[in-house]
């Protein structure tokens, strides 16, 4: 495949970013996009050109470092992380544009790789249990029911990846804190902090400097990992429990 | 309260006293459809309701009072959101796409603000100048009588648009709203809530559309 590549360059978190065209030639269909980046790479740093800036490391979909606005897709047009989509995905001579995350809270370093950690900030605020949980034995003392037990794994998947944020058109977090929220207030462990959890990483999460919710629900659309919009509501619904606890 | 959750809070629950009043504004209306009698008594009736505890007009000065209030809480909120909307973003995209929004969804802050125009010129149209735009009919009966001021504005193809687009506004932005309002309240925790909250969200907006278009059309065509 031939492919045209319109990515963002951009030297350092203040410098002025703007555009620049290249073209790639002999993809393969069974590359992965970061792979087809890091042939785009070889190329240009044999040509003397400052390599593309992006970040990655697992590369298998479970990390969440990869993100990439990948023609207008938050992480392109699969339901997957930028690492695990393909270039089947992309047809012979289309034109591509690549943009990083673009929002307040997650500034550009350089080229592609934004800083992502306000969602850290966000989790040092409030997604963590400080019971103690025992070893592995003491799991079994501990039952779960089914229900919960498969809803707090499933919104366990969420990687931090950010996509729900840079898909937003409000460049809110909510998707992230509603799977963090529901992930922990699912589990018997998570009741001790439930209030004060969801308490403090909304108030994070607005200090971040990141939007509201509209309920528009690019962010569900555009998540790797499915992560379904009623996290939201239960964010929202925990926030109410929590500070109708307060008062 | 401050925090973008707490403003959404004031947003859903300002958008759902609106949404109250448009039923039974929409109800109220529908009393065209029994003629000119009737409406000019509804009309009249409603401005007696709780006398002697309330003076002549006293119920509707509540509702205003509510809905004065409310619109302030809701525009309030919907401009500090839109503000920290902005600047949590402030480099846009070259190329976004959207996967799944609503139409309805991506328009709930410009409807929003072509909803506030038209309720003020709704209030001048009915409430506070009654104009007569129509040559043909009596001035003075149109400040008289409500039927006659309605049905004389509705004889007019152009007053009839306006409404018609203001109301396809009004059934966006409920039909976004009262799905919204729902998340925001915290009722729509499973897939299956979800479901009947979009669906009642949109049988509300048909309802509100179908409901305050029906009386305009009536009196257009019974005036031709
Ligand atoms: C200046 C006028 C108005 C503006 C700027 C405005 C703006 C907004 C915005 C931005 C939202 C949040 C949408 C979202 O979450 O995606 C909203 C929600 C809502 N609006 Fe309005 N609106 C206005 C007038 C009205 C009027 C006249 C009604 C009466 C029917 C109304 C009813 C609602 C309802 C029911 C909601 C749902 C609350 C929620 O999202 O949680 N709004 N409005
Ligand atoms: S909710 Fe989905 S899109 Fe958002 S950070 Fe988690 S995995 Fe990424
Ligand atoms: S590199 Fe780890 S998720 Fe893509």
């Amino acid at each position: 495949m031939r492919l045209t590549l319109k990515i963002w360059r951009q030297d350092g978190p203040d410098a002025t970013g703007g555009f620049e065209t290249y073209t790639v030639d002999d993809i393969s269909e069974d590359m992965s996009f970061l792979e087809m980046l890091d042939e785009l790479n070889e190329n240009l740093q044999a040509r003397g050109i400052e390599p593309v800036a992006f970040d990655s490391d697992c590369r298998e979909g479970i990390c969440g470092t990869c993100g990439l606005m990948i023609s207008g897709l938050a992480h392109g047009p699969e339901v997957t992380t930028t690492c695990q989509l393909h270039m089947r995905s992309f047809s012979d001579g289309e034109e591509i544009t690549i943009e990083p995350w673009r929002a307040h809270a997650f500034p550009v370093i350089r080229d592609l790789v934004v800083d992502r950690s306000a969602f850290d900030r966000i989790i040092q605020a409030g997604g963590f249990i400080s019971v103690d949980t025992g070893a592995a034995p003491d799991a079994a003392a501990t039952p779960v029911p089914k229900v919960q037990a498969d809803r707090s794994f499933d919104t366990a998947t969420c990687i931090g990846c950010g996509a729900c944020v840079a898909a937003c058109p409000n460049a809110s977090a909510m998707l992230f804190l509603g799977a963090k929220v529901t992930h922990l207030g699912e589990l018997p462990q998570g009741q001790a902090e439930r209030n004060s959890r969801v308490v403090d990483m909304v108030a994070q999460h607005d200090h971040e400097g990141f939007g509201g919710c509209t309920n528009i629900g690019e962010c569900a659309a555009s998540c790797p990992k499915e992560i379904p919009l009623d996290v939201i509501s239960q964010l929202n619904k925990d926030l109410r429990v929590a500070a109708r606890a307060r008062r | 309260m401050s925090s973008s959750i707490g403003l959404k809070w004031l947003m859903a629950v300002t958008g759902i006293v609106f949404l109250l009043y448009v039923l039974l504004h929409m109800y109220g209306n529908l009393k065209v459809l029994a003629g000119q009698e009737a409406f000019d008594t509804y009309a009249h009736h409603l401005r007696e309701i709780g006398e002697p505890m309330l003076p002549y007009g006293g119920l509707l000065w509540i509702v205003r009072i509510v809905l004065i209030a409310s619109i302030i809480g809701h525009v309030y909120a919907a401009f500090t959101l839109w503000s920290r909307s902005s600047s949590a973003r402030p480099q846009g995209y070259a190329v976004k796409k959207s996967i799944s929004s609503s139409l309805a969804s991506r328009t709930m802050r410009w409807g929003g603000i072509t909803l506030l125009l038209f309720v003020i010129f709704h209030l001048i149209h009915f409430t506070l100048v009654k104009p007569n735009f129509n040559s043909e009919a009596d001035a003075a009966a149109v400040k008289e009588s409500p039927y006659v001021m309605v049905s004389a504005s509705f004889s007019l193809i152009w007053v009839v648009l306006i409404y018609t687009l203001a109301m396809i506004a009004l059934g966006m932005h409920i039909y976004h709203g009262a799905w919204s309002a729902s998340q925001t309240l915290g009722l729509t925790s499973t897939p299956r809530a979800r479901t009947v909250a979009k669906t009642t969200a949109q049988v509300l907006a048909a309802l509100i559309v179908v409901g305050f278009l029906i009386p305009p059309f009536y009196l257009y065509f019974s005036s031709l």
